[in-house]
């Protein structure tokens, strides 16, 4: 026998990984000629923006690279704690030898931990399967072992959460599941591929928490896939930075944050530190001025779901005022109201009590709550709405110039060739060549979808905008970008903003106040730097507490404020 | 669970009332009757019937009293004696005439059920599996040319071939000489012998439609991330089949039991006709071409009795399968 396994053993041994999609197009070099080491009681993150090839690695390990997906070249050996060794990459995807490593050697959590367990089976059935699969368990010891594993994970009444179903969880309880499930067999690698990136910050860090506990309990060496600078902060020993299947640098937390030498590296670090901060145009600005008066000012707003005893309270007495010219954010987590709350200022939905009034630019108030339907025409026009997804939000039957100048062609302000013009005039605005107006939405990328929705929203020169959640989606690198965009747009043409966002980073680069949002209650609101400096309401302190900070010196997430409200 | 069953039983009590109402008026709804029908026939072999003895048929079927009086009889006969009513035409008890080709008809569509299911999910899994692979292609070309070539067709060229190169009796589901004789074992065998034809071109149009609906229910089913977590514990690729994908699959199926059961009864009648297959289908046509009242309004309110007990059938096993239906 060898010495027992100790930490800093590598476990994983990756050289000149490549891996080639072949479509109809070309061939798609998804990894092409990745290299690392993953070491036990270790934690290497990969990170890059999307399509830079980072969960293709971490599939190629496991081969089980979706169709037409397909291993070139290179190898991964993947060394046991009793001195043996494989190489993985020569495996046969569908052989008995990468079977028995998968889940029992290395084991996978994913993403989405909603579609990533089956929703007809219960969580037991789904735990035990890899139990008795892999350590041949009866059923009753599979059982035992696996209520053993819910309570390690903390989920509260172990003994029943065995027989229940996935949907019956919140997300952070389903992602707690995956990694019971993960854990069952003792992994000597564990594999995460995005794992935190559909939960809350709060969730997240909980997550985080357990998964490093874990670690240094078994002595696991871990792969964390993220797109995200701060969880990387938080967590790595070692990181991996990829762009489009390339390695572009590696080496330890503290050299990638604080010496980076490739210029890549230094762009991404420099996109998310920018966002840690205001943005310049803010600073350079004059203050909004005070004694203006309220474009919309939301007061005693209520809005209810359901029936009877089942009523959800999505917004509950809510108060807000929005200048002219000023952005006013709104911060909270998943079930906070925050994009409900946005949507009645359209009358999306209709309210249940309460008054939005909004000062027309004659100076007439109008009651959104209350107001007809000619008149909820009208104010449609000045009022309009970006949204989150920049995929869903366009159709895709429909060209550039047919989104964009909808709303001009519908209201009746423009047609034929005045219409083009304004098309085209809008395009330039937000930064797209208008040659390319005969396109369709899929011939963009993501953040010139969210342009093309921008310029939609600003056709019919409104006064304010509703943006939920408009950068959301997009990568690091293009959110300042397109922040910066809207603000200019802003100074140009006048507009408020109520910006709806979970990311605090994005609240504190552009807007000028945050209204803080909890359970369907406005729980503070303040100045921007008030609310994300000194903050007084302990929810908004936990808030701000658990987002993960883009600097490995100073970790605090595992230090972080918690609020029981 | 079983509040939802007894509610839905509860439920099922005023649909049925209205829809034997309506099947009794549709019934009655072509001008003339049975009488009318009747002298016609007699008159095509130059006997001719005066108005007389007509009005005393009439009288004799109870077809003079008024339509809502004739219902009331009728169903209050089926609800308290099980009397379903004499059909006019074979001169017997409705339930008679019913129940056995009932019986032949469920083990006819058992039998096409368990071929066309047996034949249709291997090779529909297998087309989603191998997507746009030679095998694909082949069973993707057979079951279009399945679901294009009319039964009645496949029918006739079947019992042309069995006629002519078998030698095997064609038509019915017995040989004559068990067709009135009581049942013993020669008379299943001589079932099973006839069977195979129906079965077959029954199972044809079906599996071919089935094979269509199993690869898409599948190809949606197959990249959801459920399957690659269930690749990385390290199933066999099999074996991950056959418990996620497959089984949320089959939901879609499910459903199509509520459809099934009423088809009993009416599916299948050009087929059952070409072949002269003793079903339930060419019994139900004649007896509306011929008004035979009591024997169609029989045959209409099975249909629609089963109609209501399919789908409550396939909501509840929907619920016994699905733990999402069962718990919200």
């Amino acid at each position: 026998m060898n010495a027992a396994p100790k930490d800093g053993d590598v476990v994983l041994d990756v050289r000149d990984l490549v891996t080639h999609f072949a479509t109809r197009t070309g061939v798609v070099k998804a990894v092409d000629g990745v290299s690392f080491k993953v070491s036990r009681g270790k934690t290497l993150c990969v990170v890059g923006e999307s399509g830079s090839g980072k969960s293709v690695t971490a599939r190629s390990i496991l081969q089980i690279v979706d169709a037409p997906g397909r291993i070139v070249s290179g190898s991964m050996v993947l060394h046991r704690p009793d001195g043996s060794s494989v190489d993985l990459a020569t495996l046969h995807p569908r052989s008995r030898e990468i079977r028995s490593v998968r889940g029992a050697e290395i084991a996978m959590i994913f993403q989405e931990p909603m579609s990533s367990l089956s929703p007809v089976h219960t969580v037991g059935d789904q735990i035990m399967e890899v139990l008795r699969l892999h350590l041949g368990m009866d059923k009753v010891a599979a059982r035992a072992r696996t209520v053993e594993l819910l309570k390690q994970v903390e989920i509260p009444n172990p003994d029943r959460a065995v027989d229940r179903y996935t949907f019956e969880f919140s997300g952070g309880m389903r992602q707690r599941v995956m990694i019971a499930m993960a854990l069952a067999c003792n992994p000597s690698m564990l594999i995460a591929d995005e794992p935190t990136t559909a939960l809350d910050v709060t969730t997240q860090a909980e997550i985080l928490d357990l998964i490093k506990r874990l670690q240094t309990k078994f002595g696991m060496a871990v792969l964390f896939i993220t797109h995200d600078m701060g969880v990387v902060a938080e967590i790595a020993d070692e990181v991996l930075v990829m762009y489009h299947g390339k390695v572009m640098e590696s080496g330890p937390v503290e050299q990638i944050f604080h010496a980076p030498k490739d210029e890549y590296t230094r762009m991404l670090i420099g996109s998310v530190l920018r966002l840690e901060q205001k943005a310049e145009i803010r600073l350079k600005r004059d203050p909004i001025k005070q004694e203006a008066k309220p474009v919309i000012e939301v007061r005693g707003l209520r809005m209810h779901f359901g029936e009877g005893t089942n009523v959800t309270k999505a917004v509950d007495d809510v108060s807000l005022t929005v200048r002219p010219g000023e952005t006013l954010g709104i911060v909270g987590e998943s079930g906070s109201g925050k994009t409900t709350m946005g949507r009645c200022l359209l009358r999306v939905y209709e309210p249940n009590g309460g008054a939005i009034d909004y000062r027309r630019a004659d100076g007439s108030v109008v009651d959104l709550v209350s107001a007809d339907k000619e008149t909820l025409k009208q104010m449609r026009r000045e009022i309009r709405m970006i949204f989150q997804d920049p995929v869903g939000s366009l159709n895709p039957r429909m060209t550039v110039a047919q989104i964009i100048g909808e709303p001009l062609f519908v209201n009746g302000i423009a047609k034929g060739a005045e219409l083009d013009d304004r098309v085209a005039a809008l395009m330039k605005q937000v930064g797209l060549e208008p040659a390319w107006r005969e396109r369709y939405p899929h011939a963009f990328s993501g953040g010139q979808r969210q342009r093309i929705g921008i310029a939609r929203a600003i056709a019919l020169k409104p006064r304010v905008i509703v943006a939920d959640e408009a950068t959301s989606a997009l990568d690091v690198s293009i959110r300042s970008q397109m922040l910066d965009l809207m603000m200019n747009l802003q100074d140009e043409l006048g507009l408020s903003y109520v910006f709806i966002s979970h990311d605090i980073g994005v609240i504190r680069y552009m807007c000028d106040r945050v209204a803080v949002m909890y359970r369907g209650r406005v729980v503070e609101t303040g100045t921007t730097d008030q609310v994300c400096d000194a903050p007084t309401h302990d929810y908004t302190k936990a808030l701000l507490s658990a987002i993960p900070r883009p600097d490995p010196r100073n970790r605090r997430i595992h230090a972080r404020f918690r609020y029981a409200g | 669970m079983l509040r939802f069953i007894v509610l839905r039983l509860i439920w099922m009590v005023p649909s049925l009332v209205a829809v034997s109402f309506l099947a009794f008026v549709l019934i009655q709804l072509p001008p003339g009757d049975y009488v009318t029908t009747y002298i016609a026939t007699l008159a095509a072999s130059n006997e001719v019937v005066d108005q007389n003895t007509a009005a005393d048929l009439r009288a004799r079927f109870g077809l003079d009293q008024p339509m809502a009086v004739q219902y009331f009889k009728w169903i209050t006969g089926i609800l308290l004696e099980g009397n379903f009513g004499l059909s006019f035409e074979w001169q017997q008890p409705v339930s008679e005439l019913i129940w056995e080709r009932m019986a032949l008809t469920l083990v006819l569509t058992v039998s096409t059920l368990i071929v066309t299911w047996g034949i249709a999910m291997p090779i529909g899994v297998f087309s989603a599996v191998k997507k746009y692979s030679f095998g694909d292609y082949v069973a993707t070309f057979f079951s279009f040319l399945g679901l294009a070539i009319p039964s009645f067709l496949l029918a006739l060229v079947l019992m042309y071939i069995a006629a002519v190169q078998l030698g095997q009796e064609v038509g019915g589901l017995f040989s004559e000489r068990f067709v009135n004789a009581p049942w013993s074992f020669a008379k299943v065998v001589d079932l099973i012998a006839h069977l195979w034809v129906p079965v077959i071109i029954l199972a044809v149009s079906g599996t071919a439609s089935l094979i269509r609906v199993m690869r898409a229910n599948m190809l949606d089913e197959l990249n959801k991330p459920y399957v690659t977590t269930a690749r990385a514990k390290g199933l066999s690729e099999f074996a991950l089949l056959v418990k996620y994908p497959l089984r949320v699959a089959l939901n879609p199926f499910i459903s199509t039991i509520a459809w099934l059961l009423p088809n009993l009864v009416s599916g299948s009648i050009i087929v059952a006709i070409v072949l002269s297959l003793p079903t339930a289908g060419p019994m139900l046509l004649q007896s509306l071409m011929s008004q035979d009242m009591y024997l169609a309004g029989a045959f209409v309110l099975l249909i629609c009795a089963l109609t209501l007990i399919g789908s409550l059938v396939s909501d509840i096993l929907l619920a016994l399968v699905d733990p999402r239906i069962r718990l919200e």
